[in-house]
């Protein structure tokens, strides 16, 4: 009998090989953001141990509010210190924030512009725990908000660097969270974050590959893989999906003949869609392959053997990109919207 | 208010009328704040979490001359900031009310803000009965007593209607479940203006408890024609001859 993958219990993280790795990288940067500005102030919902937040507690204390297992009062909460003036970090998990507190978010925050930063844990596939807490579709619903600024940083270095970002941008924005110990898979000497801006991490005239969040270190991965074949692709990381960088993506597609996204999200409504979105309203033609979680809830389990079943690992990029620059030259003449996804 | 709603031919009146001797305490004798200056850093903040009650607050900002008594005569029309429920761009707005649920929990962080930034500030926020129902209401009545909220009080306009009619859900006892949450509780006749005087005085004396008082109030008070209408949430001209409620509200304040 071959030994069979654990779920794990939460807060261990199942990403760190292969890169340096970073303990915390959110709420050490919130501490910096805090002592920046006074102004910034910490909350949670019975998750700070969760969501890092826990340095910036004991650095100050007077700064920083758990109101319990209570979502929406947390997004309340924070509204109202936002209206007397301070800026908000509210942590909790991104299926909470996002399926409980929706309307707080929308009406407390979003309709005012409140200066409100909601950062939230477990996006994806970071968690064994299954369809309660793994955040699936949280972009699709954030990204259809008004004035809602949606980030979904690639590793440790981008989280750091969005975290002091965000606390200086005017406006409530919705962060995911990549918690524990967290990989540094971009350069930090080199890498610099900025709100609504798109980075080319890899240029390549073959297939242009497009992704957000943690996927980006798999793109990178498989962009390497994919030059033992003869073919160069291009990385794209689009870490704000909104607002989304529409010139530096519709700048790739007339340069690429065929388009893979990739995203730890549902391939409807999140960096897919956005791409799409903006082809079609640009007139673009595009061959575009989907990486990202199918429709549908994801069982428990652990993190490797979700990430190969539901078609999120590096293989499964690869494997998208070769399928979609295979598709006969005639498809070109016709705009073509498949998904990918192993089962 | 009556003239408002002749002129829109329909609103929120009832409400708006039972609520008007609260804001009428509010403003005139419990809150500090600057009509010249109505976003006054250290003014005291009233939350009207049912943001359909603009009709009132209208009404009441315009007697302290925040607005022009002019200016009512554009409530609810378009491109008015007069809306039929309150947008926090409007002056003397503290939030864009009206989704009920949201103004405990907000009045509960500008309070934490208040205190953060060592104002002597009071943060007062209305909710309806009906919004006793929603569970976000509770998590902020919990909320406010663990942070040990003194300054800031909840007035719950008990008015017993909501959109579906008299009270659909039993909400009583009121004020027993805010005392078991923590609060110091009053219930009053929120339209008996020497009781209003009297709790919201009491509300002032601090301590570390926030201060609960549960009104009980008539809709339509003061217009014996609209307190007639059975329980009515949102009243239409059809139903209303405005003149003459006009004259009943002037022979009620004679």
């Amino acid at each position: 009998m071959t030994s069979r993958g654990q779920t794990t219990a939460m807060g261990v993280s199942d990403q760190v090989e292969g890169y340096p790795a970073v303990t915390a990288p959110f709420g050490q940067a919130l501490v910096e953001a805090g002592r920046r500005r006074s102004d910034v102030v910490g909350l949670t919902a019975d998750l700070g141990k969760y969501t890092d937040i826990l340095p910036f507690a004991e650095a100050f204390p007077n700064r920083y509010f758990n109101v319990g297992m209570a979502e929406q009062n947390l997004i309340g909460v924070a509204a109202g210190l936002a209206r007397t003036g301070f800026v908000p970090f509210c942590t909790t998990y991104c299926v909470f924030a996002t399926r409980r507190a929706y309307d707080f978010i929308a009406i407390g925050c979003a309709l005012s512009r409140l200066n409100v930063k909601i950062v939230a844990g477990l996006p994806g596939l970071t968690t064994g725990y299954g369809g309660t807490h793994q955040g699936i579709e949280d972009l699709a619903l954030m990204r259809a908000m008004p004035n809602l600024t949606v980030i979904d940083p690639c590793d440790a270095t981008e989280l750091a660097q969005a975290t002091v970002a965000i606390a200086e941008h005017d406006g409530p924005v919705y962060l995911r969270l990549l918690r524990g110990r967290v990989p540094a898979v971009l350069d930090p000497a080199h890498y610099r974050f900025e709100v609504g801006k798109a980075r080319l991490l890899r240029d390549g005239a073959d297939v242009a590959l497009i992704s957000t969040g943690l996927m980006t270190q798999r793109t990178l991965e498989a962009a390497a893989q994919l030059v033992t074949d003869g073919i160069n692709a291009a990385v794209l990381h689009v870490s704000t999906l909104k607002p989304f960088d529409r010139e530096k993506v519709l700048a790739l597609l007339e340069k690429v003949p065929a388009v893979v996204t990739a995203e730890n999200h549902s391939t409807s409504g999140g960096l897919a869609s956005a791409v799409a979105d903006a082809a079609v309203d640009a007139g673009v033609r595009l061959r575009l392959r989907r990486v990202g979680i199918p429709d549908c809830f994801c069982n428990c389990g652990s993190i490797p053997y979700l990430v190969k079943r539901y078609g999120m690992d590096t293989a499964s990029i690869v494997a998208a990109a070769r399928a979609v620059l295979s598709e006969s030259t005639s498809l070109r003449a016709a705009p073509t919207l498949s998904r990918e996804h192993s089962t | 208010m009556l003239t408002m709603a002749a002129g829109k031919g329909q609103g929120y009146i009832g409400q708006g009328l039972g609520f008007a001797d609260l804001l009428a305490g509010l403003y005139f004798h419990a809150m500090r704040y600057d009509p010249k200056n109505p976003s006054w850093e250290d003014r005291d903040r009233f939350i009207l979490s049912t943001g359909h009650y603009s009709i009132a607050l209208w009404a009441a900002l315009a007697e302290i001359r925040v607005l022009s008594l002019k200016e009512l005569s554009l409530y609810g029309a378009d491109g008015s900031r007069l809306e039929m429920s309150t947008l926090d761009s409007t002056p003397g707005v503290e939030i864009t009310g009206g989704s009920l649920g949201h103004g405990l929990g907000q009045g509960v962080g500008m309070a934490l803000g208040l205190r953060l930034k060592e104002k002597q500030s009071r943060v007062f926020v209305e909710l309806s009965d009906g919004e006793l129902q929603e569970g976000s209401t509770w998590e902020a009545a919990m909320a406010a007593s663990h942070f040990n909220l003194g300054h800031l009080v909840a007035i719950i306009d008990c008015n017993g209607i909501q959109a579906d009619g008299p009270i659909v859900l039993n909400i009583e006892p009121v004020a027993e479940k805010w005392r078991a949450f923590g609060w110091n509780t009053q219930e009053i006749d929120g339209n008996d203006m020497e009781q209003i005087v009297t709790a919201l005085d009491q509300a002032r004396r601090g301590g570390r408890q926030p201060y609960a008082i549960v009104a009980r109030t008539l809709p339509g008070k003061g217009v014996p024609s609209i307190e007639q209408c059975e329980k009515a949430h949102f009243l239409n001209v059809t139903h209303i001859d405005w003149n003459e409620a006009i004259r009943e509200l002037e022979a009620h304040h004679d």
